[in-house]
Protein backbone atom coordinates (compact mmCIF):
# COMPACT_ATOMS: atom_id res chain seq x y z
CA UNK A 1 0.00 0.00 0.00
CA UNK A 2 3.24 2.35 0.64
CA UNK A 3 4.23 1.99 -2.83
CA UNK A 4 0.55 3.40 -4.05
CA UNK A 5 0.67 6.29 -2.37
CA UNK A 6 4.22 7.36 -3.91
CA UNK A 7 2.66 7.17 -7.00
CA UNK A 8 2.57 10.47 -8.39
CA UNK A 9 -1.47 11.64 -8.99
CA UNK A 10 -2.73 11.22 -12.35
CA UNK A 11 -3.06 13.95 -14.44
CA UNK A 12 -5.92 15.46 -14.52
CA UNK A 13 -7.00 19.09 -16.05
CA UNK A 14 -8.28 22.19 -15.25
CA UNK A 15 -11.30 21.61 -17.25
CA UNK A 16 -11.88 18.38 -15.76
CA UNK A 17 -11.86 19.71 -12.32
CA UNK A 18 -13.99 21.85 -13.71
CA UNK A 19 -16.88 19.56 -15.01
CA UNK A 20 -15.79 17.16 -12.37
CA UNK A 21 -16.70 19.59 -9.55
CA UNK A 22 -20.12 20.54 -11.38
CA UNK A 23 -21.42 17.09 -11.55
CA UNK A 24 -20.43 16.75 -7.86
CA UNK A 25 -22.06 20.24 -6.70
CA UNK A 26 -25.47 19.69 -9.30
CA UNK A 27 -25.77 15.85 -8.00
CA UNK A 28 -26.82 16.61 -4.46
CA UNK A 29 -29.80 17.73 -2.39
CA UNK A 30 -29.22 18.97 0.76
CA UNK A 31 -25.24 17.94 0.82
CA UNK A 32 -23.30 16.39 -1.38
CA UNK A 33 -20.76 14.95 0.10
CA UNK A 34 -21.65 10.85 -0.47
CA UNK A 35 -21.79 12.41 -4.26
CA UNK A 36 -18.23 13.79 -3.56
CA UNK A 37 -16.82 10.45 -2.57
CA UNK A 38 -18.70 8.48 -4.86
CA UNK A 39 -17.38 10.93 -7.89
CA UNK A 40 -14.12 11.42 -6.49
CA UNK A 41 -13.29 7.03 -5.48
CA UNK A 42 -15.26 5.53 -7.70
CA UNK A 43 -16.19 7.18 -11.20
CA UNK A 44 -13.22 9.55 -11.55
CA UNK A 45 -10.54 7.22 -9.51
CA UNK A 46 -8.88 10.36 -8.61
CA UNK A 47 -8.22 9.67 -5.07
CA UNK A 48 -8.25 6.02 -3.57
CA UNK A 49 -10.81 5.63 -0.28
CA UNK A 50 -8.13 6.11 1.95
CA UNK A 51 -6.90 9.41 0.78
CA UNK A 52 -10.52 10.85 0.48
CA UNK A 53 -10.99 9.82 4.19
CA UNK A 54 -7.72 11.57 4.91
CA UNK A 55 -8.09 14.47 3.22
CA UNK A 56 -11.80 14.80 4.08
CA UNK A 57 -10.82 14.61 7.74
CA UNK A 58 -8.93 17.58 7.59
CA UNK A 59 -11.80 19.37 5.84
CA UNK A 60 -14.16 18.15 8.55
CA UNK A 61 -11.92 19.41 11.27
CA UNK A 62 -12.03 22.95 9.98
CA UNK A 63 -14.79 25.47 9.97
CA UNK A 64 -16.75 26.16 6.99
CA UNK A 65 -18.30 24.23 4.11
CA UNK A 66 -16.85 21.17 4.16
CA UNK A 67 -17.58 20.61 0.55
CA UNK A 68 -15.98 23.67 -0.89
CA UNK A 69 -12.93 23.04 1.63
CA UNK A 70 -12.40 19.28 -0.45
CA UNK A 71 -12.68 21.12 -3.72
CA UNK A 72 -9.97 23.46 -2.63
CA UNK A 73 -7.73 20.47 -1.55
CA UNK A 74 -8.27 17.92 -4.31
CA UNK A 75 -8.16 21.41 -6.69
CA UNK A 76 -4.53 22.24 -5.32
CA UNK A 77 -3.40 18.36 -5.82
CA UNK A 78 -4.11 18.12 -8.87
CA UNK A 79 -3.62 21.75 -9.77
CA UNK A 80 -2.08 24.19 -7.91
CA UNK A 81 -3.75 27.50 -6.95
CA UNK A 82 -5.42 27.59 -10.14
CA UNK A 83 -6.76 23.71 -9.91
CA UNK A 84 -7.77 24.61 -6.33
CA UNK A 85 -9.82 27.55 -7.64
CA UNK A 86 -11.36 25.80 -10.45
CA UNK A 87 -12.73 23.31 -8.38
CA UNK A 88 -14.22 25.64 -5.95
CA UNK A 89 -15.71 27.67 -8.95
CA UNK A 90 -17.06 24.55 -10.81
CA UNK A 91 -18.91 22.96 -7.38
CA UNK A 92 -20.55 26.42 -6.52
CA UNK A 93 -21.06 27.92 -10.05
CA UNK A 94 -24.23 25.72 -11.26
CA UNK A 95 -26.08 25.08 -8.33
CA UNK A 96 -25.60 29.17 -7.45
CA UNK A 97 -27.19 29.81 -10.65
CA UNK A 98 -30.31 27.48 -9.95
CA UNK A 99 -30.63 29.08 -6.29
CA UNK A 100 -30.38 32.67 -8.07
CA UNK A 101 -32.89 31.76 -10.87
CA UNK A 102 -35.07 30.16 -7.78
CA UNK A 103 -34.89 33.65 -6.25
CA UNK A 104 -35.48 35.51 -8.77
CA UNK A 105 -39.36 32.96 -8.98
CA UNK A 106 -39.71 33.80 -5.47
CA UNK A 107 -39.14 37.67 -5.94
CA UNK A 108 -41.75 37.26 -8.91
CA UNK A 109 -44.19 34.65 -7.34
CA UNK A 110 -42.83 34.41 -3.41
CA UNK A 111 -45.67 36.93 -2.34
CA UNK A 112 -48.21 34.83 -3.71
CA UNK A 113 -50.78 32.89 -0.89
CA UNK A 114 -50.10 29.51 -2.79
CA UNK A 115 -46.22 29.95 -2.88
CA UNK A 116 -46.25 30.91 0.78
CA UNK A 117 -48.31 28.31 1.55
CA UNK A 118 -46.44 25.62 -0.74
CA UNK A 119 -42.79 27.13 0.82
CA UNK A 120 -44.03 27.04 4.50
CA UNK A 121 -44.62 23.39 3.94
CA UNK A 122 -41.24 22.79 2.41
CA UNK A 123 -39.92 24.83 5.57
CA UNK A 124 -41.84 22.23 7.71
CA UNK A 125 -40.05 19.08 6.02
CA UNK A 126 -36.77 21.00 5.84
CA UNK A 127 -37.16 21.50 9.59
CA UNK A 128 -38.17 17.27 9.75
CA UNK A 129 -35.14 16.23 7.91
CA UNK A 130 -32.86 18.37 10.09
CA UNK A 131 -33.78 17.29 13.60
CA UNK A 132 -33.16 13.48 11.70
CA UNK A 133 -29.81 14.83 10.87
CA UNK A 134 -29.14 15.92 14.57
CA UNK A 135 -30.88 12.60 15.81
CA UNK A 136 -28.63 10.41 13.37
CA UNK A 137 -25.37 12.68 14.51
CA UNK A 138 -25.98 12.63 18.28
CA UNK A 139 -26.92 8.98 17.78
CA UNK A 140 -23.12 8.44 16.39
CA UNK A 141 -21.43 10.04 19.60
CA UNK A 142 -19.40 7.60 21.41
CA UNK A 143 -19.69 8.03 25.55
CA UNK A 144 -22.87 10.27 25.10
CA UNK A 145 -23.18 10.78 29.22
CA UNK A 146 -19.71 13.24 28.89
CA UNK A 147 -20.90 14.40 25.68
CA UNK A 148 -24.61 14.79 24.88
CA UNK A 149 -24.88 17.45 28.63
CA UNK A 150 -23.16 19.51 26.34
CA UNK A 151 -25.66 19.29 23.34
CA UNK A 152 -28.45 20.22 25.49
CA UNK A 153 -26.40 23.23 26.72
CA UNK A 154 -25.88 24.50 23.59
CA UNK A 155 -29.71 24.04 22.09
CA UNK A 156 -29.96 26.11 25.74
CA UNK A 157 -27.71 28.68 24.77
CA UNK A 158 -28.61 29.12 21.23
CA UNK A 159 -32.23 28.26 20.63
CA UNK A 160 -33.64 29.60 24.15
CA UNK A 161 -31.14 32.19 25.18
CA UNK A 162 -30.45 33.32 21.48
CA UNK A 163 -26.56 33.90 22.68
CA UNK A 164 -24.16 35.13 19.94
CA UNK A 165 -23.04 31.62 18.40
CA UNK A 166 -18.86 32.44 18.55
CA UNK A 167 -18.85 32.70 22.44
CA UNK A 168 -21.06 29.85 22.95
CA UNK A 169 -18.60 27.98 20.54
CA UNK A 170 -15.44 28.85 21.94
CA UNK A 171 -16.97 28.26 25.75
CA UNK A 172 -18.15 25.08 24.50
CA UNK A 173 -14.75 24.04 22.99
CA UNK A 174 -12.11 24.47 25.64
CA UNK A 175 -14.96 23.04 28.28
CA UNK A 176 -16.18 19.89 25.65
CA UNK A 177 -12.32 19.68 24.08
CA UNK A 178 -11.06 19.62 27.62
CA UNK A 179 -13.34 16.85 28.51
CA UNK A 180 -12.44 14.66 25.59
CA UNK A 181 -8.72 15.60 25.91
CA UNK A 182 -8.98 14.14 29.50
CA UNK A 183 -11.02 11.15 28.50
CA UNK A 184 -8.06 10.27 25.48
CA UNK A 185 -5.92 10.91 28.71
CA UNK A 186 -7.73 7.95 30.42
CA UNK A 187 -7.99 5.65 27.24
CA UNK A 188 -4.17 5.56 26.35
CA UNK A 189 -3.39 5.01 30.01
CA UNK A 190 -4.95 1.96 30.27
CA UNK A 191 -4.48 0.92 27.21
CA UNK A 192 -0.71 0.87 28.28
CA UNK A 193 -1.65 -0.82 31.40
CA UNK A 194 -3.27 -3.75 29.37
CA UNK A 195 -0.59 -3.93 27.29
CA UNK B 1 -21.86 49.50 -0.59
CA UNK B 2 -21.74 49.59 3.70
CA UNK B 3 -24.86 46.84 3.27
CA UNK B 4 -22.31 45.07 1.30
CA UNK B 5 -19.57 45.24 3.65
CA UNK B 6 -21.19 44.45 6.53
CA UNK B 7 -22.35 41.12 4.60
CA UNK B 8 -19.34 40.53 3.90
CA UNK B 9 -17.79 41.28 7.17
CA UNK B 10 -20.75 39.27 9.44
CA UNK B 11 -20.16 36.13 6.95
CA UNK B 12 -16.14 35.82 6.94
CA UNK B 13 -16.47 35.64 10.91
CA UNK B 14 -19.14 33.30 11.15
CA UNK B 15 -17.38 30.69 8.26
CA UNK B 16 -14.54 30.40 11.44
CA UNK B 17 -16.99 29.21 13.71
CA UNK B 18 -19.29 26.92 10.94
CA UNK B 19 -17.73 23.84 12.81
CA UNK B 20 -20.78 21.29 10.73
CA UNK B 21 -20.87 23.00 8.00
CA UNK B 22 -23.41 26.30 7.05
CA UNK B 23 -26.52 23.99 8.26
CA UNK B 24 -24.89 24.02 11.99
CA UNK B 25 -24.63 28.49 11.18
CA UNK B 26 -28.29 28.21 11.10
CA UNK B 27 -29.16 29.52 14.02
CA UNK B 28 -26.59 32.06 13.77
CA UNK B 29 -27.39 33.41 10.32
CA UNK B 30 -31.07 33.96 12.07
CA UNK B 31 -29.96 35.93 14.79
CA UNK B 32 -27.28 38.24 12.25
CA UNK B 33 -29.78 38.70 9.75
CA UNK B 34 -33.20 38.88 11.14
CA UNK B 35 -32.63 39.96 14.78
CA UNK B 36 -29.43 42.35 14.47
CA UNK B 37 -30.08 43.17 10.80
CA UNK B 38 -33.59 42.90 10.77
CA UNK B 39 -32.70 42.58 6.80
CA UNK B 40 -35.70 40.72 6.18
CA UNK B 41 -38.35 39.07 8.90
CA UNK B 42 -38.80 35.66 10.48
CA UNK B 43 -41.09 34.00 7.74
CA UNK B 44 -38.69 35.29 4.55
CA UNK B 45 -35.47 33.47 6.32
CA UNK B 46 -37.58 30.18 6.53
CA UNK B 47 -38.48 30.56 2.68
CA UNK B 48 -35.37 31.21 1.66
CA UNK B 49 -34.29 27.74 3.81
CA UNK B 50 -36.76 25.89 2.31
CA UNK B 51 -36.00 27.13 -1.27
CA UNK B 52 -32.16 26.08 -0.51
CA UNK B 53 -33.49 22.75 0.40
CA UNK B 54 -35.42 22.08 -2.63
CA UNK B 55 -32.38 23.29 -5.11
CA UNK B 56 -29.57 20.82 -5.94
CA UNK B 57 -25.84 21.66 -4.51
CA UNK B 58 -24.24 21.94 -1.20
CA UNK B 59 -25.39 23.25 1.84
CA UNK B 60 -23.98 26.62 1.91
CA UNK B 61 -26.45 27.94 -0.61
CA UNK B 62 -29.03 29.33 1.65
CA UNK B 63 -26.26 31.85 2.51
CA UNK B 64 -26.35 32.56 -1.41
CA UNK B 65 -29.80 32.83 -1.19
CA UNK B 66 -29.68 35.34 1.87
CA UNK B 67 -27.05 37.28 0.36
CA UNK B 68 -29.81 37.71 -2.39
CA UNK B 69 -32.75 38.95 -0.20
CA UNK B 70 -30.40 41.82 1.32
CA UNK B 71 -28.30 43.12 -1.86
CA UNK B 72 -29.73 41.47 -4.61
CA UNK B 73 -26.84 39.42 -6.87
CA UNK B 74 -24.16 41.57 -5.72
CA UNK B 75 -25.24 40.67 -2.07
CA UNK B 76 -25.37 36.46 -3.22
CA UNK B 77 -22.25 37.01 -4.47
CA UNK B 78 -20.58 38.53 -1.40
CA UNK B 79 -22.41 36.48 0.63
CA UNK B 80 -21.29 33.21 -0.52
CA UNK B 81 -17.65 34.12 -1.22
CA UNK B 82 -17.49 35.56 2.14
CA UNK B 83 -18.67 32.17 3.76
CA UNK B 84 -16.12 29.83 1.45
CA UNK B 85 -12.85 31.86 0.86
CA UNK B 86 -11.62 32.31 4.65
CA UNK B 87 -11.63 28.63 5.52
CA UNK B 88 -10.45 28.06 2.07
CA UNK B 89 -7.30 29.78 1.90
CA UNK B 90 -7.10 28.41 5.33
CA UNK B 91 -7.44 24.61 4.03
CA UNK B 92 -5.26 25.27 0.69
CA UNK B 93 -2.20 26.45 3.00
CA UNK B 94 -2.83 23.61 5.49
CA UNK B 95 -2.54 21.43 2.92
CA UNK B 96 0.14 18.77 3.32
CA UNK B 97 0.58 19.43 6.85
CA UNK B 98 -2.57 17.86 7.97
CA UNK B 99 -0.22 14.63 8.57
CA UNK B 100 1.35 16.31 10.90
CA UNK B 101 -0.81 16.96 13.63
CA UNK B 102 -3.34 14.77 12.41
CA UNK B 103 -4.19 12.11 15.11
CA UNK B 104 -2.44 13.77 17.67
CA UNK B 105 -4.58 14.39 21.38
CA UNK B 106 -5.77 17.85 21.44
CA UNK B 107 -6.81 17.06 17.57
CA UNK B 108 -8.66 14.42 18.66
CA UNK B 109 -10.01 16.00 21.72
CA UNK B 110 -11.03 19.15 19.88
CA UNK B 111 -12.44 16.77 16.77
CA UNK B 112 -14.34 14.98 19.75
CA UNK B 113 -15.77 17.83 21.56
CA UNK B 114 -16.89 19.57 18.91
CA UNK B 115 -19.22 16.95 17.39
CA UNK B 116 -22.03 17.36 20.40
CA UNK B 117 -21.82 21.21 20.03
CA UNK B 118 -22.75 20.94 16.36
CA UNK B 119 -25.37 18.37 17.02
CA UNK B 120 -26.98 21.62 19.70
CA UNK B 121 -26.40 23.91 16.96
CA UNK B 122 -28.29 21.41 14.46
CA UNK B 123 -31.39 21.00 16.69
CA UNK B 124 -31.44 24.70 17.64
CA UNK B 125 -31.40 25.37 13.49
CA UNK B 126 -34.56 22.88 13.14
CA UNK B 127 -36.55 24.45 15.90
CA UNK B 128 -35.87 27.71 14.63
CA UNK B 129 -36.94 27.15 10.94
CA UNK B 130 -39.98 25.64 12.37
CA UNK B 131 -40.75 28.33 14.71
CA UNK B 132 -40.37 31.05 11.83
CA UNK B 133 -42.24 28.82 8.99
CA UNK B 134 -45.25 30.38 11.58
CA UNK B 135 -46.30 26.55 12.08
CA UNK B 136 -49.63 25.52 13.59
CA UNK B 137 -49.87 21.92 15.94
CA UNK B 138 -50.26 20.30 12.48
CA UNK B 139 -47.78 21.74 10.80
CA UNK B 140 -45.20 20.64 14.12
CA UNK B 141 -47.07 17.41 13.65
CA UNK B 142 -45.73 17.35 9.74
CA UNK B 143 -42.12 17.88 10.94
CA UNK B 144 -42.37 15.30 13.42
CA UNK B 145 -43.26 12.84 10.79
CA UNK B 146 -40.86 14.18 8.69
CA UNK B 147 -38.23 13.62 11.36
CA UNK B 148 -39.71 9.90 12.66
CA UNK B 149 -39.61 8.64 8.86
CA UNK B 150 -36.65 10.01 7.82
CA UNK B 151 -34.64 8.88 10.86
CA UNK B 152 -36.36 5.11 10.37
CA UNK B 153 -36.51 4.88 6.59
CA UNK B 154 -34.11 5.20 3.52
CA UNK B 155 -35.92 7.06 1.25
CA UNK B 156 -34.43 10.09 -0.46
CA UNK B 157 -34.98 13.12 1.33
CA UNK B 158 -36.53 14.76 -1.78
CA UNK B 159 -39.71 12.76 -1.46
CA UNK B 160 -40.36 14.79 2.26
CA UNK B 161 -39.72 18.17 0.59
CA UNK B 162 -42.04 17.19 -2.17
CA UNK B 163 -44.53 16.37 0.39
CA UNK B 164 -43.85 19.11 2.34
CA UNK B 165 -44.68 21.59 -0.81
CA UNK B 166 -47.85 19.08 -1.71
CA UNK B 167 -49.22 19.29 1.95
CA UNK B 168 -48.30 23.15 1.95
CA UNK B 169 -50.34 23.85 -1.11
CA UNK B 170 -53.43 22.00 0.12
CA UNK B 171 -53.41 24.19 2.88
CA UNK B 172 -52.92 21.43 5.75
CA UNK B 173 -49.62 22.07 7.09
Amino acid sequence: MSGEQNKAPPAVTLAALFFGFSKIGLSGFGGVLPFARHYLVETSRWMTAEEFNQQLGLCQFLPGPNVVNLAVVVGRRYGGLAGAIMAAFGLLAGPVAIVLLLAMLYDAYGAMPEAQRMLRGIAAAGSGLLFAMAFRMAMAIKQKPFFLPFTLLVFIAIALLRWPLPAVMLAGIALAGAVAYGLLKKEEKEGKEKA
Amino acid sequence: MNTLLELFTEFALLSFVAFGGATALLPELYRVVVENHRWMDATTFAHLYAIAQAAPGPNVLVVTLIGWQVAGLAGALTATVAMCLPMSVVVYLLFGHWDRFKGARWQRAIQLGVAPLAVGLIFSGATLVGQSAGLGWIGWGFVLAVAVFSTKTKFHPLWCIAAGAALGLAGVV
